[in-house]
């Protein structure tokens, strides 16, 4: 699903933000992501994305290389990842319905498809009642809702969130981890960025920790690590 | 079409700014329109003059009125003639008698030499063609002097050129304004939806989606502009023309078409050109 190679990520005046990281994340699985502000999470989400290319190295999504991939395939490879903000990004002057819709406009679905889609992805994240209701009108949890139901609504392969709980209560941020669990049950991969290591330690999911744009721990290669020195 | 109820969503939301910069786009285009007005003006009048483009052949005494008629026969077949116009002793003593009435007992009959009076078809009327013409016409055997009025011709051409020249650099310079200023307010709703378009990009629109909107913006906003402005020039010669009472004329129905596609083009060409540059930013 994804593959890092050797990535390195320089920026101009900052400096490196990425050195030599290599993981990857198989289909349906879950990976946190964590490691102190600065120490390369979202550049690692962006390099996803695409939204950044690496200075060295490749990364492989849903197969398409940043070594090869034109810019006019990037919003092919959008479409079948969902990304959902700490920040929500919702269009203010839209209600939850139109704000799901839109991922769905821009991708040019046909307008008799949508209605049904969208009705469907805010069932999943629990807001079918606040349909009409506008941003300013839903809590912090229920607009986060919102942006998952619209990282969803495209049935994308991959869902990559920021910090998503990163603004929320501790209630709103168990009720949107729990959905994100629910929705990789249903076979998405997720990889979530967070600095919350309660969720972290409350679940047996793999984690990957950053350090200064290095990987200093890799929950998956520390269990490997232990059962070959079981084996042994 | 969701990129056309874009568009139009962006004239709803941002209404004073998008009736700001169509007024500023009709104002460039009316400055353009009201020179491209006196141009026109200019032209109807010099190509009233320019009717009176006349090459005369006198031709010498006693040559058979046969022969003239034979060659103005021929001259009219010249491609750049419109008519000949034989004109004998008795008809040139008379023209002169009606032309020039209070000296009408001056002449006396048969001093005057028969002409040939040539008239050429329109846009064959510059001196280049003139000349030519009155040389061929010299070359013939009875023909004693060919008069054309050489120095009127050529400064009325010079005037109509600077005209033409002058209409051209104004337009061009009022056009590059009505672009920058079309660029500047697609520029200013690019950055009012910087946020939407970051969203479109995140869930995979494409770059033709996203700066779909903005082109109908920039081309509805130069249609707009340029009814306005053909408005306004309409309106601005109609007060002209009461206030100096002189003849005038608009523009003809081509013209008014070309206008409003030039506003069109502006607009196209202006919001393309700050897509281009801006949407990268966002």
């Amino acid at each position: 699903m994804i593959r890092f190679t050797k990535v390195t990520k320089d920026y101009p005046r900052l400096g490196a933000a990425l050195n030599d990281v290599s993981f990857s994340v198989a289909k349906g699985e879950f990976v946190f992501l964590t490691g102190p502000s600065g120490a390369g999470k979202s550049t690692i989400l962006k390099l996803i994305y695409m939204e950044e290319r690496p200075t060295d190295g490749e990364v492989r999504v849903a197969g398409l290389s940043s070594v090869t991939i034109r810019p006019r395939d990037i919003p092919k490879l959008r479409r079948k990842l969902g990304i959902v903000f700490q920040d929500f990004r919702l269009l203010e002057d839209r209600t939850a319905e139109a704000n799901v819709a839109f991922a769905l406009e821009v991708t040019g679905t046909p307008r008799s498809a949508i209605g049904g889609k969208v009705s469907r992805a805010l069932t999943q994240v629990g807001l079918a009642s606040k349909a009409t209701s506008y941003p300013r009108e839903l809590s912090g949890g229920e607009q986060q809702r919102v942006a998952i139901a619209r990282a969803l609504v495209n049935d994308p392969v991959l869902l990559i969130a920021d910090e998503p709980t990163g603004n929320l209560d501790d209630r709103a941020t168990r009720g949107v981890f729990q959905l994100l669990r629910d929705i990789n049950a249903s076979g998405t991969a997720v990889l979530m960025a967070t600095h919350n290591l309660d969720l972290i330690r409350r679940s047996d999911y793999r984690s990957i920790e950053l350090n200064r744009g290095k990987i200093v721990f890799d929950s998956a290669e520390a269990a490997r690590a232990a059962i070959e020195r079981f084996a042994e | 079409m969701p990129a056309v109820r874009d568009s139009l969503f962006a004239f709803r939301r941002a209404p004073l700014l998008s009736a700001l910069s169509i007024t500023t786009i009709a104002f460039s285009l009316f400055a353009v329109g009201l020179f491209g007005l006196v141009v026109v003006n200019i032209r109807q009048a010099l190509e009233r003059v320019e009717e009176r483009v006349e090459i005369r052949a006198f031709v010498a005494e006693k040559t058979p009125v046969e022969q003239i008629a034979l060659a103005a026969n021929e001259v009219a077949k010249y491609a750049e003639v419109q008519s000949v116009d034989l004109v004998t002793q008795e008809q040139a003593l008379e023209r002169a008698r009606r032309e020039l009435g209070e000296f009408k007992d001056v002449f006396e009959a048969e001093f005057l030499p028969p002409s040939l009076d040539v008239h050429l078809k329109s846009g064959f009327r510059d001196p280049a063609t003139v000349h030519q013409v009155a040389d061929r016409l010299k070359a013939l055997s009875f023909v004693e002097d060919v008069r054309f009025g050489e120095e009127w011709i050529t400064q009325l051409y010079r005037l109509r050129n600077i005209a033409g020249v002058a209409a051209v650099a104004l337009g061009l310079a009022f056009a590059a304004v009505a672009i920058i200023i079309i660029g500047a307010t697609i520029r200013m709703a690019v950055l009012a939806r910087s946020r939407e378009i970051s969203i479109m990009r995140l869930v995979g629109a494409t770059d033709g989606y996203i700066r779909r909107p903005f082109l109908i913006e920039g081309f509805v906003k130069g249609i707009l502009g340029g009814a306005l402005a053909l408005g306004l020039t309409w309106l601005a010669i109609h007060v002209v023309s009461g206030y100096l009472s002189f003849q005038t004329v608009f523009f003809d129905q081509r013209l008014a078409l070309v206008g409003l596609a030039a506003g069109a083009m502006m607009g196209l060409v202006g919001s393309a050109f700050s897509v281009g540059r801006h949407l990268p930013q966002v």
